[in-house]
């Protein structure tokens, strides 16, 4: 079976406990320039979206800041995002095992994960969070483009603006529901968060999640000789 | 015999303010108290049938407001700036038309600017509290401070209007010359205006004084003509006498019938209050399933586990 979802970089330390690495410098590092500047473009956005979060514009430096440095953090994020796409959309590819592990869903939320079929790098969920982010920031820089006054004001018509404004709005609070999905996901799956911060993952965390995927980093490094991995 | 609405000469004596805070009925993104009193409605009627376009009213205005619009070029009509900018708060914009019936070439000029919605759409699409304003007597007016740039005001409105300046980046656009309305004065518009095609009074007046423009019009064979005050903005204060009002998009492409487009209502309404809903409910979600369910750990077996298929396949 060909090892569709294991990464560069991704690799075993045997020992007490197991630990796997999971996301490269690189990638972390792209991965939290994408998650600020998504935080910044939230806060920002909020507060010109409703009158009542209107006082976020403080932390930008007042309205007129806030105006003008929001779509340049959407350039950033667009960026960044799109590298992040590059980095990971082939293990986000979807595979008959999600259809099953999504009609469990019930087993997820109920933490019986033992009811569930063996899953690779991502499971349902995380590409779910992965496909529709990228959807959504698509249809994000798309809108918030014909809605950047200041250098795109003649390229639309008002019509057009008015579209875009309401697009960019429902995919702004969208993305911002997949975001929570995503943060809370992390924080309620204890042992994910180090996956990002220093790289690696506990043995047992990637047992009991992304068994699949171990799996194949275990044989695979059987096919290719176990020198490096040994410490 | 004296013109009835003739404007009240400059003060020559210290005025006092007699418009302010206390009179608006609107503020955007924000509420104000309901004001104390409330002042005669007010408008401005510009009889489009008596207009010369000599632009004695851009002028003014530009005089008025301390404006000076930078030289542009010939775009091959008389319209001169050929838009509204932040400089140009009021355009004359001349339409050839030949009228079907008569075979006769109409010159059709039409002063454009802020028509001062009971309804406002730019207030209604603008994110900044206080940057717009409408007083009691019906003025729609910009508070520059508060102005943050954003251009929702242009998507908010039905006529197409503001402007955003991109010296300052704040919006700009007729303000009914609140200041002169202020201090007991009309707009310097219609003060300049050679024709008394531009009459400032208060809207009953303004109504009535239409009326009489419109039996006139009809006598002389313009059987279409009428008053231009559309219900779906809930009227404006800015009026118009046309000669062909069963058809007001021939007067560069004054909208038949205006109103906040329902986009924009989309956009203001349901979404601002289902997106934070939304967002309520997601993040109520993972706190209660987190309150419910408990954390997702691993277990000392998985470690093992993870363990024994590592080592197993290393020996």
């Amino acid at each position: 079976m060909s090892a569709y979802d294991v990464e560069s970089g991704d690799q075993l330390h045997p020992g007490d406990p197991v630990t796997v690495d999971r996301y490269t410098t690189r990638a972390r590092l792209n991965h939290w320039i994408t998650a600020i500047s998504l935080v910044l473009l939230a806060l920002s956005g909020l507060a010109l979206f409703h009158p009542s979060l209107f006082f976020l514009t403080g932390l930008f430096g007042g309205g007129q800041m806030t105006r003008m440095i929001h779509p340049w953090i959407g350039v950033v994020l667009f960026v960044s995002f799109f590298a992040l796409f590059v980095r990971f959309w082939r293990a986000n590819l979807w595979r008959s095992v999600d259809l099953t592990w999504l009609a469990r869903l019930g087993a997820v939320l109920g933490n019986h994960e033992e009811r569930l079929p063996e899953v690779g790098k991502y499971n349902a969920g995380q590409k779910l969070v992965f496909w529709s982010m990228s959807a959504l920031i698509v249809a994000l820089i798309s809108s918030g483009l014909v809605i950047w006054d200041q250098y795109f004001f003649s390229y639309s018509t008002l019509e057009q603006k008015q579209i875009a404004v309401l697009i960019h709005s429902i995919a702004a609070i969208m993305a911002i529901c997949v975001w929570i999905v995503h943060v809370y996901a992390a924080i309620w799956v204890r042992g994910t968060i180090r996956a990002m911060t220093r790289g690696s993952v506990t043995g047992g965390w990637a047992w009991k999640h992304h068994r699949k995927w171990l799996k194949e980093l275990v044989t695979g490094k059987t096919k290719h000789g176990r020198t490096q991995a040994v410490p | 015999m004296a013109f009835e609405f003739e404007l009240p000469p400059p003060p020559t004596e210290n005025v006092t303010s007699n418009l302010g805070e206390a009179d608006w009925v609107r503020r955007s993104a924000s509420s104000v108290p309901p004001p104390s009193r409330q002042l005669t409605p007010v408008a401005k009627l510009i009889d489009v049938s008596k207009c010369i376009g000599c632009k004695a009213c851009q002028s003014a205005c530009m005089q008025w407001n301390d404006l000076r619009q930078p030289i542009g070029v010939n775009v091959g009509a008389y319209d001169n700036p050929s838009d509204l900018t932040p400089e140009s708060l009021t355009v004359m914009r001349f339409t050839e038309w030949v009228n079907p019936q008569t075979n006769n070439l109409e010159w059709l000029i039409r002063k454009d600017g802020c028509m001062h919605c009971a309804d406002p759409g730019c207030l209604k699409a603008c994110p900044a509290p206080g940057a717009i304003v409408q007083y009691s007597n019906g003025i729609v007016d910009f508070v520059h401070e508060n102005c943050i740039g954003c251009g929702y005001c242009i998507k908010g409105c039905p006529f197409n209007i503001p402007r955003i300046s991109p010296v300052d980046h704040k919006a700009y656009k007729c303000t009914l010359c609140s200041d002169r309305v202020a201090v007991g004065q009309g707009p310097a518009c219609a003060k300049a205006c050679p024709t008394h095609a531009i009459v400032f009074g208060t809207k009953e007046e303004m109504t009535k004084h239409a009326q009489e423009r419109i039996t006139d019009l009809k006598s002389r064979g313009y059987e279409n003509a009428g008053l231009y005050d559309p219900p779906g903005v809930g009227g404006t204060h800015v009026m118009y006498v046309l000669h062909h009002a069963d058809q007001p998009q021939i007067y560069a492409d004054l909208p038949k019938d205006p109103r906040i487009s329902p986009i924009v209502q989309l956009w203001k309404g349901v979404t601002k209050y289902a997106g934070l809903t939304a967002i309520a409910a997601f993040a109520a979600f993972g706190f209660l399933h987190h309150l419910v369910q408990g954390p997702n750990r691993v277990t000392r077996e998985d470690e093992q586990n993870a363990k024994r298929l590592t080592e197993g396949s290393t020996s």
